[in-house]
């Protein structure tokens, strides 16, 4: 009789050629094709949900259209998509999570700044590299750190310097700024002000508003009646009772003029009854929703891609509209992933600081199918991307595009040296 | 924005919430006040309220006044069903024990809120007013369909009030609310009682989440604040006290547009938590409550 404590001759030969097939297996399948894993920190639920939804469609597509192509350094890739209910506690746990648990080579993708900050000094603990698309100057300022990155979109600093001189020319001089009340809304105000003071203009009143707000015409009557332009910006599922409260309050009355980050009508269509007043006023916007007459070559593809129409909404539902001037980041900062894994010669995590330095050596980023919102310039020094940036007007209850800036025009003196601190 | 206009735009925007706050609040107090029972998933039915509304009026073909008119009878009456549900599953099985109840109705908060996530998403969607019509005064202008929640609640609210006290149900009710025992001897069926209350209460608070979606939007999370507030205003009230709980609602409300205006909405809040330390601390029984 045969047992565990008396096994055959044949039974432990078996045994023991199964034991070797068993080690042997995974190493020789990781030599063929052993994915990359990409962890994506994914605003699915909480505040940032619409903006969740559309990065992940973004991401996913990007995704396709790189392994059809072959993958990364011929390994395919993989997306590990892990929510974060946009909230900052919740956030680092989700860089270890991803890290840790689930092996990822680095992660990816955060949007609002506030989960931005509480995550990224996980990933510095972590030492693996983390590469946000959240449009704040908390990368550029110097307050994070050497694994922090942001390769995919433009800095609102950046964004707000090419904005002034358009505004202080066309629009008025004497603005009043309503902003949330955060480091994203901060950024907006520390260096708006600052800009339109260089163009001889004034801030006549800053009007912060707490990000979970519901109601907002308690706020309006603080805009001063000399006011000549209405800057406002901003987030969260709100946003459209911000700008339907903002047209009931002007009415039919006289009005200043309005000048919005896209923030504002992010997810929200711009023919919605309601926000009729916004016609003729002016957006900025990263990448026109609209598609534009002058729109790149690769942008239908793009649009096909993600499943966007020309509308910017998507193509399976018209009411729902994207984050157009968000969302193209997460594409873009895979195809830099892609680029920088394949330059440093990439192969796991042990290769994690190499592959920061690569990144960090990247400066220009041409135009084509892989960055669909423009030609870019990367600072290593900064871990800052810059793009050109766009101002649109709405006609007809569409954004129309009426203004391109240059890249130099964003650009600013570096805060910070990131290239000389240690891993 | 001169001294007058804008006080008057705070005291509009004051009794907006005050409207809705009374409403919810009147429900947390009608159940505390019969049932004993401290509702923690109050602001989970006026959630409910309100995403209820975006699917009825999403599903309903005709024009958007009558898709709300829809809103307003069924989703209030949804909610209502599955309260009187959780009540006969959950508090009734507890004996309505003060403390467990208390821990039951955390709980069902986050059934309902993730339940809500599961099966609505966490979108935030809007529901499209009855009506579109701007009132143009000289300095600004607002939205007629607030004035109309004004209304609308008041209406409601005169509704209940004649409900508990000109109607037998509402007589049954009191009785029940003063003395439980006594009420049961004289033949009065307790547990159907409580039943209607509880669902009677989550019904007005999923009644307020409908008259709010249309000027905020139907999100998952939307529970929160009500239900702090609705506290604040049933503490100050006195629990159980209807004419305390619209009286509080009024000086909460009113308090919080003109302090928000005037000063910041952060102060707001601050002052009406630090009344609620006082009335706990002066008058423990409330404004208008009974002694314990």
């Amino acid at each position: 009789m045969t047992n565990l404590l008396h096994p055959t001759r044949r039974g432990l030969l078996m045994a023991g050629g199964a034991g070797l097939l068993t080690a042997a297996l995974p190493g020789y399948v990781a030599a063929q094709a052993a994915p990359i894993k990409i962890g994506f920190q994914l605003h699915r639920t909480g505040i940032g949900a619409a903006y969740g939804r559309w990065y992940e469609r973004t991401a996913q597509a990007a995704l396709k259209a790189i392994n059809d192509a072959g993958g990364i350094g011929g390994r395919p890739v993989e997306i590990l998509f892990e929510d974060d209910a946009t909230d900052p506690k919740r956030g680092s746990e989700v860089v270890d999570k991803l890290t840790q648990s689930d092996g990822c080579d680095l992660v990816m993708g955060t949007l609002f700044s506030h989960v931005v900050m509480g995550s990224a000094p996980r990933a510095g603990e972590l030492k693996v590299p983390y590469l946000v698309c959240s449009e704040g100057y908390h990368v550029a300022s110097g307050a994070l750190n050497r694994w922090t990155l942001q390769p995919g979109i433009t800095d609102v600093r950046a964004q707000i310097s090419t904005m002034a001189p358009w505004v202080a020319a066309n629009l008025g001089k004497k603005v009043t700024m309503v902003f949330p009340d955060y480091a994203f809304g901060h950024d907006h105000r520390d260096f708006f002000t600052a800009a339109i003071q260089a163009q001889g203009g004034e801030v006549i009143a800053q009007i912060a508003v707490p990000p979970t707000e519901t109601s907002f015409t308690r706020y309006f009557p603080q805009i001063p009646a000399e006011t000549e332009v209405l800057y406002h910006v901003m987030v969260g599922p709100a946003v459209l009772t911000f700008v339907k409260e903002l047209g009931e309050f002007y009415g039919t009355g006289a009005k200043p003029q309005l000048f919005g980050f896209i923030d504002s009508l992010e997810a929200v269509d711009t023919a919605t009854p309601g926000l009729e007043f916004l016609e003729g006023s002016h957006f900025w916007e990263a990448h026109p929703r609209v598609k534009a007459a002058d729109a790149g070559e690769h942008e239908s593809a793009y649009r096909a891609a993600v499943g966007v129409d020309d509308n910017g909404a998507s193509v399976s539902d018209a009411a729902d509209v994207s984050t157009y001037s968000h969302m193209f980041s997460t594409w873009e900062t895979l195809y830099f992933i892609k680029q920088a894994m394949e330059a440093s010669g990439y192969a796991g995590p042990a290769d994690r600081q190499k592959l920061v330095e690569a990144m960090e050596a990247i400066t220009d980023l041409p135009y084509g199918i892989e960055r669909p919102q423009g030609a870019k310039r990367f600072n290593g020094k900064t871990h800052q991307v810059f793009g050109s940036q766009n101002i649109s007007q709405v006609q007809g209850g569409k954004l129309v595009k009426v203004h391109t800036t240059t890249i130099d025009e964003g650009l600013y003196e570096d805060a910070v040296d990131y290239t000389t601190m240690s891993f | 924005m001169a001294f007058g206009p804008f006080l008057l735009l705070a005291l509009m925007e004051g009794l907006v919430t005050a409207a809705v706050l009374a409403l919810a609040a009147a429900g947390l107090s009608l159940v505390f006040g019969v049932m004993r029972v401290v509702n923690v998933a109050h602001g989970e039915f006026y959630m409910l309220g309100a995403v209820l509304a975006w699917a009825v009026t999403t599903m309903f073909p005709g024009p958007p006044a009558l898709a709300f008119l829809a809103a307003v009878l069924i989703a209030p009456l949804l909610v209502a069903a599955l309260a009187a549900a959780a009540d006969g599953l959950i508090l009734k099985r507890l004996n309505y024990d003060p403390e467990a109840t208390i821990v039951a109705t955390i709980g069902l908060l986050y059934i309902l809120q993730q339940a809500a996530l599961s099966l609505y998403g966490p979108n935030a969607n809007p529901v499209t007013a009855p009506f579109e019509w701007r009132i143009q005064l000289p300095w600004f202008g607002y939205s007629g369909y607030k004035l109309f929640v004004v209304l609308a609640a008041g209406l409601i609210l005169l509704a209940l009030w004649l409900f508990m006290t000109r109607t037998k149900a509402g007589l049954i009710m009191r009785a029940t609310q003063v003395d439980r025992t006594t009420a049961q001897a004289f033949g009065i069926n307790v547990d159907r009682v409580y039943m209607g209350t509880f669902a009677l209460g989550a019904g007005l608070a999923a009644l307020a989440g409908v008259l709010i979606v249309p000027i905020q939007q139907a999100q998952y999370l939307m529970g929160h604040d009500p239900l702090l507030l609705s506290f604040i205003v049933v503490i100050i009230g006195g629990l159980g006290s209807l004419r305390g709980t619209l009286i509080a609602a009024l000086v909460i409300g009113l308090s919080d547009g003109v302090i928000s205006m005037f000063f910041t909405p952060t102060l707001a809040k601050i002052l009406a938590t630090l009344l609620v330390a006082l009335v706990l601390v002066f008058r423990p029984q409330g404004l208008f409550g009974a002694k314990a």
